[in-house]
């Protein structure tokens, strides 16, 4: 029953894009609950962790810095680390790749200002938020820090491991060398955890999910990630 | 009562008519101070009158004026004198709006002046008790070529959406203008419009006696003394660096002081609530306690701060941002306490109301909470000031008033002296890419249109943004769907002050209408030159009578506003420039109508007059020219009104494809937007009956006449379109039909615009490029 899947949406100060979070995981059939960052444990039965935009913490130090020491990463952490679904969207990306939940970097846009509007995406890895995904996703972006970089190494076994979850394209489909924000090889989201349990992404599939939104392939994502809770893919 | 009088502070300088004058306050001015107190003031008291009584926050030279704006009606919830006006929208709910100015600070320190006037506005509506769910910035700068123009345009953006992205509410529309006229004195008005439950809005009232006076949010440094008095000041071009007058701001704070706010609110442990803006603590604890017809005491020691050894008078007059000054409900203070700690905020009692109608202030000579130093002093009284007269006696000016007497000369000059424009095409491309005409997605895109997802049309895409607002009472959420514009054509208001400034008020109806929403209510940011100047004056008031005037006309209130002054540099005032932002509702997503042709094959009709050809006042011929000249187009406000329900019946009865109103660059710059501000729009193929001679085709295809829309209808549903404008006696003319990748133009039977909507886009995306490079 698709109704008592529970995702949490977990609030630090500065996170701003909660509200769409838990607006599109509703519209998507989730029971969606919002955790504040000082509670230590998720609620009973969380399914599916999210960590919205915006700018935890006032992005002091660096963007997502400061989560490192939230009361509730530990929790977050352990679902992760149990196969549960995490997906980390805009800042929520930028905190998975400074806790070192996923691999990377997340830096200042190559043209160094804040930049709002549509991209295209291509699914480029399978997993429990990109099944059944189609060839190429119109979404928004609205960061200053979204250039994604990552060792040599390290990007070998992203690519590797099929864990490049999706790069920015043209409307054909055909991925783009950089981005709107210079990321090494045009990287949009990743995925991490056990068995790619863990998505960050720097696009906001949760703002392109209604009628409202001139759009709705956003949504697909949280289709997606229900379908694979359905199915019992994640633990 | 035995307090004695307030005593001289350690370090208060001597009060010699240069400290007065320092003070912008003028001997007549003086003289009610002193009859006031019935002795001299203290430095602290003399601070305190000197930013009550600035333009900025007395509105000295305008108040006499603004009382003739409309400002009630069936939808007003609250009118302008609060922090900001509320209208009706239904179930209980309310929008809570407001524009403000924050020019000075903006030309001097761009970001921070930008920064904080996005935090100032929004402070002003989420203090009503509004969740705050959009934003709309209207900017003016001096000429492209202007050697400052990047580096403001630059800062001011990036000002802009640092606060507004990080603080999480949509920046979805505005404005951006460049004229010479503004060289050197920069606009940037600030418009902010939060939800709330009409029987929830809190006010700015320190009321029952002895109840908590707490300060809540960031502590207190020393910037941004004396803001206030700044924003009634001119700028020289040799004048010295006003940079330490300029406040900081910080969105990350902010954010928290207004999720805490709200959940204040909701806890219901208020009696009033006021944010510390322009003039800081004075300010607010003077209105709040006015307001309530009582008085107040403050303990400055108590103060949270962050720089040292600060003076009563630096604390009084500080205008450092996100902090608020709340009065709590008895025995409530704790819960306030509680949630300001869950939200990591400084929070301190300094005070409580009084019912002696004294605003009294004592501090401790010696006294610094950030040192180690035992005091061995006791606190002494620093102010003690009558509240009414601080507000009541403020000084009103009807300051002397007379016409341009550049006007006649200007308004005698003949288009038809330029060079005939020969090439169409040409002109229409050269036009559409100029900064003024063209595409401002260079500013938009650094602006986050789209945080809390219910944004339906951003920045660029149409004549206004429309915004789901979700309105909450109780844990039942019920959405809203609210629509917002901005303008403000200085142009217009300059050649004809009365006829300009109800155009203004026309086109942010008539941009709510053809989007398909019903007008609510309208806020005003009224920047002029020096009061002082009576042409300056004439403009301000005639200004104020048109808008007065098309407000009636359209049956629309001005619910807040303010007023922005001796915005001159060097004797030379700006355009004048009273910019107003609407705020309007529509019924349902589906009452949305696109500003761009919708798909191939639909009818392109002009509702309003065919015929209109003035080029007096327009884009086009400053554009020739360099210059704001000519005789600018009539508004007739019967005819605009009925046009406007035209639009409105049209939306409401899905019977509009799009609609564009025609304004900047006149009736084929309209046409071309239509297939050019959304991707994938059509072209046209338009016929329209124009005059043989090149001026006089000129004029009809550039004359920015008002009273004018291009919409675009399905063949079938022509017949019921044409019935409802006859119905209101809107003139219609079919101009041609959607379709192609192309703009073509007849007349006569022969092309005289052929453009491909490629050309179109690349001319218009590229408008910034002499500013800001390409990329």
């Amino acid at each position: 029953m698709s109704a008592a899947m529970r995702a949490a949406v977990v609030v630090f100060p500065g996170s701003n894009a909660d509200q769409e979070m838990l607006r599109t995981l509703r519209l998507a059939g989730f029971d969606a609950v919002s955790v504040w960052h000082k509670d230590s444990s998720l609620p009973a039965s969380t399914e599916l962790v999210a960590l919205p935009g915006g700018f935890s913490y006032g992005d002091y130090l660096r963007c997502g810095a400061i989560c490192r020491a939230s009361p509730i990463l530990p929790a977050v952490r352990a679902h992760a680390a149990r196969g549960g679904l995490v997906l980390g969207v805009c800042n929520g990306f930028q905190i998975l790749t400074e806790v070192g939940m996923l691999p990377g970097a997340l830096t200042r846009n190559a043209h160094l200002r804040f930049e709002c509007s549509d991209v295209w995406l291509t699914p480029t890895g399978e997993g429990p938020f990109t099944r059944g995904l189609p060839k190429t996703l119109a979404l928004p972006i609205a960061h200053a820090e979204g250039r994604y970089h990552a060792d040599h190494d390290t990007l070998a076994r992203l690519e590797g491991e099929g864990l490049v979850a999706f790069r920015y394209c043209d409307a054909d489909g055909v991925p783009s060398e950089h981005g709107p924000n210079g990321s090494v090889r045009g990287i949009a989201g990743v995925y991490g955890g056990p068995s790619k349990n863990v998505l960050g992404l720097m696009p906001h599939p949760e703002r392109r999910s209604e009628v409202l939104h001139g759009g709705a392939d956003g949504k697909l994502l949280f289709d997606a990630a229900m379908r694979t809770l359905e199915r019992g893919l994640a633990a | 009562m035995s307090r004695s009088a307030p005593l001289p502070f350690p370090g208060d300088p001597e009060l010699s008519p240069a400290v007065w004058r320092q003070h912008k306050i003028t001997p007549s001015e003086q003289e009610t101070v002193l009859r006031v107190l019935g002795r001299e003031p203290t430095f602290a008291e003399l601070g305190v009158f000197s930013v009550m009584w600035s333009e900025h926050c007395s509105y000295k030279s305008s108040r006499v004026h603004l009382s003739r704006l409309p400002t009630t009606g069936p939808k007003v919830v609250q009118g302008p004198g609060e922090n900001a006006g509320a209208v009706d929208i239904g179930d209980g709910f309310c929008a809570v709006f407001k524009m403000e100015s924050h020019n000075h600070p903006s030309f001097i320190e761009p970001y921070q002046g930008a920064a904080t006037g996005v935090g100032g506005i929004l402070r002003d509506v989420f203090t009503m008790g509004a969740r705050p769910i959009a934003l709309l910035d209207s900017l003016r700068f001096g000429r492209p070529e202007h050697p400052r123009t990047p580096e403001l345009l630059r800062g001011v953006v990036a000002g802009i959406g640092g606060y507004g992205n990080c603080i999480g509410v949509p920046t979805v529309g505005g404005e951006v203008v460049f004229d010479a006229r503004y060289d050197g004195n920069i606009l940037v008005n600030a418009f902010a419009c939060g939800v709330c439950a009409s029987d929830r809005i809190f006010y700015g009232r320190a009321s029952g006696v002895g109840n908590s006076i707490i300060y809540v949010g960031a502590r207190t440094g020393r910037d941004g003394i004396h803001g206030a008095t700044m924003a009634s000041d001119e700028f020289s071009a040799s004048g010295p660096s006003q940079r330490p007058t300029v406040q900081v701001g910080d969105p990350f704070m902010e954010k928290l002081l207004l999720e805490a706010c709200l959940e204040i609110f909701a806890a219901d442990v208020l009696e009033g609530v006021q944010d510390m803006g322009a003039a800081g603590l004075t300010s607010s604890s003077v209105e709040m306690a006015s307001r309530a017809g009582g008085g107040l005491r403050l303990d400055l020691d108590l103060v949270p701060r962050r720089a040292k050894k600060l003076t009563p008078y630096e604390i009084l007059l500080s205008e450092s941002q996100e902090r608020m000054l709340m009065v709590a409900k008895p025995g409530k203070e704790a819960k306030v306490l509680e949630i300001c700690k869950k939200w990591d905020l400084d929070v301190a009692v300094i005070g409580e109301v009084t019912g002696d109608g004294r605003w009294v202030v004592t501090a401790t000579p010696g006294f610094d909470p950030l040192d180690d130093e035992q005091v061995t002093t006791s606190p002494v009284i620093v102010c003690d000031l009558p509240v009414a007269e601080l507000t009541d006696s403020a000084p009103r000016y009807d300051r002397p008033r007379a016409p341009d007497p550049t006007l006649p000369a200007r308004h005698a000059f003949d288009p038809a002296s330029l060079p005939a424009p020969t090439d169409l095409s040409r002109e229409l491309l050269e036009l559409i890419g100029t900064p003024n005409v063209g595409s401002k997605r260079w500013v938009h895109r650094q602006y986050d249109s789209i945080v809390r997802g219910g944004t339906a049309a951003g920045p660029g895409v149409g004549d206004a943004a429309v915004v789901r607002a979700p309105c909450e009472r109780d844990g039942v959420v019920i959405d809203k769907l609210l629509a917002f514009t901005s303008d403000g054509n200085g142009r217009f208001v300059e050649l004809d002050p009365y006829t300009g400034g109800a155009m203004i008020i026309a086109e942010v109806c008539r941009n709510l209408v053809v989007t398909g929403a019903e007008p609510l209510g309208i806020t005003d940011c009224l920047n002029f030159g020096n009061p002082e100047n009576p042409v300056v004056m004439e403009q301000l008031a005639r200004a104020i009578d048109g808008m007065a005037a098309a407000c009636r006309a359209l049956g629309v209130p001005i619910v807040s506003g303010n007023v922005s002054l001796y915005n001159d540099t060097d004797g030379r005032p700006i355009l004048p420039t009273p910019t107003c932002a609407g705020v309007g509702q529509l019924g349902a997503i589906e009452d949305l109508v696109p500003s761009t042709f919708a798909g191939e094959g639909d009818v392109v009709v002009l509702l309003g007059d065919a015929n209109a050809a003035c080029l007096g006042g327009s884009e086009w011929l400053r554009h020739r020219t360099g210059d704001t000249t000519g005789d600018p187009p009539k508004l007739d406000l019967d005819a605009e009104a009925r046009l406007q329900r035209l639009c409105l019946s049209l939306a409401r009865g899905r019977l509009a494809r799009s609609m564009h109103d025609v304004a900047d660059g006149g009736l084929l710059v309209a046409l071309a937007e239509c297939s050019a501000l959304r991707p994938d729009a059509p072209g046209a193929r338009v016929s329209l009956e124009l005059p043989a001679d090149a001026h006089g085709r000129a004029a009809r295809l550039f004359g920015e006449d008002p009273t004018r829309v291009v919409a675009s209808v399905r063949p079938g549903e022509l017949a019921a379109v044409r019935e409802a404008a006859r119905v209101e006696g809107v003139p219609l003319t079919v101009l041609g039909e959607t379709g192609g990748a192309r703009l073509v133009v007849t007349s006569g039977g022969a092309a005289i615009v052929d453009v491909t909507v490629a050309a179109i886009v690349e001319h218009r995306e590229r408008a910034l490029e002499p500013i800001v490079g390409a990329g």
